[in-house]
């Protein structure tokens, strides 16, 4: 790293936007390289108190920052995110880097190759800083279930950032990356989003590949972007979006340009409120947010209908049967045989399976697992995974049938504030209801946008989730700038 | 569906699993089963009859189209040298583990 921060532009007040960070870049007034040290810098200031990154890659993200310097030299042409510094959740493989997934029996791995929408990322000209912190395989809505620690709210330090992607989230709210990307199960882009008061995108079932991401449960994983606002967010997913041969599962629909789509009024649009995320278990401050968020779409031009989503009640058991299912199946590779953890002393194949699992996966992994293996086993496999399946299609099917008359859904994204770490780790039934307005969304497939709306008096962010239909990430771009313009934010 | 979990469905669960839990542990896996699994029992108050279950969101409609397979051609894989750097034991050609047969 070549030279100190006071080089580059500082950030006083508003970070600069991605647009603006790139356009200083190809312009040669900032210097990629100087940025991503100012970067760097800034994450060994705050890294120990808020353990937002698990390993950092700096000799291979100095090296793209050379590139794109180069480039920007010669007068080549730039990539949409030249230069801009960004994180990886740490389920994502890059190559040179370890990959964790936040859990002890990966420790040590270090895969030989990058998944698609990291490689993706880099194709588009970004800098990529490090892997970031999140809970154990993905798993949880806290980030308390990290073997390497929680990850600290930067908003109110004794509270969590949420989870699973509480380091992507955080590290965009502490300005430790311009923008990250997290994965998204059940709601672990949207509700850490809406804790650290950043926006987070759930894309589409299909848009983004999944090659190279760490399985959790394959029906429901997506990768998505984390930025400091909405645009640069939908920049993020123009670039990791699109069909890959090697997830067969990607959809080959084009991509249209997301950020030009996010620059389209909502005026016009008609917005669906659901009676059933506004009942019993809302916290009051949230839903003050919310209806004030959703006063200013009026005021934007939109349409505000209400609407009813009843099978929204049967959500959570119907998602951690699915999940967990898939999950026991997807779990069962990490045995200590090809890769990360094993246990130092086994007689037997089998007791070396049974240590290395048990000795390198957590309380809440096992107690998934657990519940997979037992929804899957003979006798239970119709009452539980085959009835979870069916009532996924009805909640699917009810999705479809509002968004034949409204354009967007808009709801609160957490029914609680971000709560104090240790607050709820008691009790993970308590920590599952609480992923209630965020699992139904991951089961239709549909897309949805975290975007910041206001706050409790305590000053802890509040988000609203606003929900569109299968590839209509643009209308709910389109609504969440609304949203943040009228926060005077974005 | 309301069916409760023992002990002992734990123990065979987690043999199923490949899982060894202290007994400690299938204690608190226990009650926090049970727990789910009383709350996963509201499912019962749905009537499911004739609904396909939804396995993949791909086949609903507008969704993005179902899977597309690519085309089946030979292509290089990653080195075996890459891949054996990451293993716990190997002699470079395998990994190696404990002894499966007693001879």
């Amino acid at each position: 790293m070549q030279s100190d921060a006071t080089t580059t532009e500082s950030f006083v007040g508003r970070p600069k936007t991605l647009a603006e960070l790139r356009a200083a870049i190809a312009s040669g007034q900032t210097k990629s390289a100087d940025l991503a040290a100012e970067y760097y810098q800034r994450i060994e200031q705050k890294n120990p108190r808020l353990n937002v990154y698990l390993s950092l890659t700096k000799e291979r993200a100095l090296e793209q920052a050379a590139r794109v310097d180069a480039a920007a030299a010669k007068g080549d042409p730039l990539g949409p995110l030249a230069g801009i510094p960004v994180g990886i959740k740490d389920v994502l493989v890059m190559k040179g880097a370890p990959a964790t997934a936040g859990s002890k029996i990966l420790k040590g791995y270090q895969p030989p190759y990058d998944a698609t929408a990291v490689s993706r990322l880099e194709a588009a000209g970004a800098v990529l800083l490090g892997k970031l912190n999140c809970d154990e395989f993905a798993m949880g809505s806290s980030n308390e279930n990290s073997a390497y620690g929680p990850v600290r709210n930067p908003v109110a330090p004794d509270r969590v950032p949420g989870g699973s992607s509480g380091g992507s989230a955080a590290a965009v709210a502490a300005n430790m990356a311009v923008a990250t990307l997290g994965t998204d199960t059940g709601g672990s882009i949207r509700q850490p989003a809406s804790f650290c008061g950043v926006v987070g995108v759930l894309p589409t079932y299909g848009r983004v590949s999944r090659y190279g991401l760490i399985a959790f449960a394959s029906s429901l994983d997506r990768i998505g972007p984390f930025a400091a606002n909405v645009r640069d967010a939908a920049t993020l997913l123009g670039a990791i979006a699109g069909h890959d041969p090697s997830d067969a599962t990607s959809s080959p629909a084009p991509v249209p340009d997301y950020a030009a789509e996010s620059d389209k009024p909502a005026e016009g649009l008609r917005i669906g409120v659901p009676a059933e995320y506004f009942g019993e278990g809302l916290d009051p401050e949230v839903r003050a947010a919310i209806e004030s968020g959703i006063d200013s779409l009026r005021a934007a031009g939109c349409t505000i209908q209400p609407i009813s989503l009843p099978t929204t009640k049967y959500a959570i058991p119907t998602y951690y049967l699915v999940a967990t299912a898939e999950a026991s199946a997807n779990l069962a590779r990490f045995d200590g045989v090809r890769y990360g953890y094993r246990s130092p002393s086994s007689a037997t194949l089998s007791d070396m399976y049974r240590h290395s699992r048990d000795e390198g996966f957590g309380a809440e992994v096992k107690r998934r697992i657990l519940l997979g293996t037992y929804a899957l086993s003979a006798g239970y496999y119709d009452a539980y995974y085959l009835k979870a399946q069916q009532v996924r299609r009805l909640l699917a099917e009810e999705f479809l049938r509002a968004f034949a008359q409204v354009d967007a859904i808009v709801t609160p994204t957490s029914p609680i504030p971000p709560f104090k770490l240790g607050e709820k780790t008691g009790d993970p039934l308590a920590m599952y209801l609480a992923d209630i307005y965020t699992v139904t969304a991951s089961l239709a497939g549909i897309s949805g946008v975290s975007v910041p709306c206001g706050a409790t008096k305590a000053g802890l962010p509040v988000g609203m989730q606003v929900l569109a239909s299968h590839l209509q990430e643009g209308t709910a771009f389109r609504v969440a700038r609304a949203v943040e313009a009228a926060q005077g934010r974005g | 569906m309301t069916a409760r979990v023992t002990v002992e469905d734990v123990e065979r669960v987690a043999e199923l699993a490949n899982l060894e839990l202290t007994p400690e542990e299938s204690g608190t896996m226990l009650h926090d089963l049970n727990a789910i699994l009383d709350h996963v029992a509201h499912l019962n108050e749905l009537d499911t009859t004739g609904v396909t279950p939804l396995a993949q969101v791909g086949e609903l409609s507008g969704a993005g189209g179902v899977s597309v397979l690519r085309s089946d051609e030979r292509r290089p894989s990653l080195d075996r040298s890459l891949v054996m750097q990451q293993a716990p034991e190997t002699d470079q050609a395998f990994f190696k583990v404990p002894k499966v047969i007693e001879r």
